[in-house]
């Protein structure tokens, strides 16, 4: 029983890889919203660059939840 | 593993023809099933497209010129005209990723939700990537492994260094497609079993994920679409590398 609690704990902190991404799409779309308030004509340009960064930094995220998959039912 | 109410339990495979040439389990499954049919679809949706192709295109011909050109001009733009004998891998690549993951949305089955289906498409990108390497560059290419410009002493810690970041590329283009869509699929069903869940409770409470699932379906839509869009550019990028050798 404690092996399933502490697999139960471990997932939890594995979890926290979240708030890693969650800094880093904050920090991504901040300086997006910044340099398309400045130069709003660019912002069509700009546009397809930070969805890039979007999909790269969900997926270092998701590998913590990886993690926890791993955790829970390997 | 998943009892049927699991959010996992839409991940399962399940076998429809027995097949077990030499002892090897090569059934037919439903996830060999949406293969064939998001090839067929795929196949479908050009040959149809292309089949009365006009100069001024029409409606359906306009679409199936919009991937083409979308694919074009990303190889044009990362790997440069030397790379543009490339095209058909990068783009039946997308177009393949992107019919499996939409196809997925519809509730059917998620072929790239299985790391085995992503690894495999990884490991051929990087192996076609490597033998492109070795036969552009021969020896010339493991250069490749060697930063310029770094002190001499710090080189038997950069080279490894540098052979794992390789190694590694694999893996994370493989998990980066499979995370992605197990996540968003899950969260689906985690949301799914909170409106029976709530709504037993009393009705009204169960309007409130249900209000949600629409949104996370949109975002799922994006992701599809952008988990395709970066497996093809990340396909670009180490083909640049192995192409024009420039670290």
């Amino acid at each position: 029983m404690e092996l399933d609690a502490a697999k139960m704990i471990g997932a939890g902190i594995a979890a926290l890889a979240l708030g890693g991404a969650g800094i880093g799409l904050g920090t991504l779309f901040g300086s997006y919203m910044e340099g398309a308030f400045r130069n709003p004509e660019a912002q069509s340009k700009l546009k397809v660059n930070p969805m890039l960064a979007f999909a790269l930094i969900e997926a270092t995220g998701l590998f913590g939840f990886v993690i926890a998959m791993i955790i829970l039912f390997g | 593993m998943a009892d049927a109410h699991s959010p996992l339990a839409q991940f399962e495979i399940k076998t429809i023809a027995e097949l077990q040439p030499f002892g090897i389990d090569a059934s037919f499954t439903n996830a060999s099933l949406i293969m064939v049919v998001v090839v067929g679809l795929i196949t479908l949706f050009i040959v149809a497209g292309m089949n009365k192709a006009t100069i001024v295109p029409g409606r359906f011909q306009g679409m199936v010129e919009f991937f083409y050109e979308f694919i074009a001009n990303l190889l044009q733009e990362n790997t440069g005209p030397k790379g543009k004998q490339f095209f058909p891998l990068v783009f039946s690549l997308f177009m393949f990723i992107l019919g499996c993951n939409l196809i997925g949305l519809f509730g059917v089955f998620t072929v790239t939700s299985h790391i085995i289906v992503t690894f495999a498409l990884a490991l051929m990108v990087i192996t076609i990537v490597t033998v492109v390497g070795f036969i552009r560059h021969g020896g010339h290419f493991l250069t490749y492994f060697v930063p310029q410009g770094a002190p001499m002493w710090l080189m038997p810690l950069m080279i490894p260094l540098e052979v794992i970041s390789y190694l590694i590329r694999p893996i994370s283009l493989s998990v980066r497609l499979f995370a992605n869509m197990v996540a968003g699929h899950v969260m689906l069903g985690v949301i799914g079993t909170f409106v029976v869940g709530l709504g037993s409770l009393f009705f009204a409470f169960g309007a409130i994920p249900l209000a949600a699932i629409p949104l996370i379906f949109a975002l799922e839509v994006l992701v599809a679409l952008l988990q395709a869009y970066v497996f093809a550019i990340l396909t670009c990028i180490y083909l640049n590398d192995a192409i024009h050798l420039a670290h």
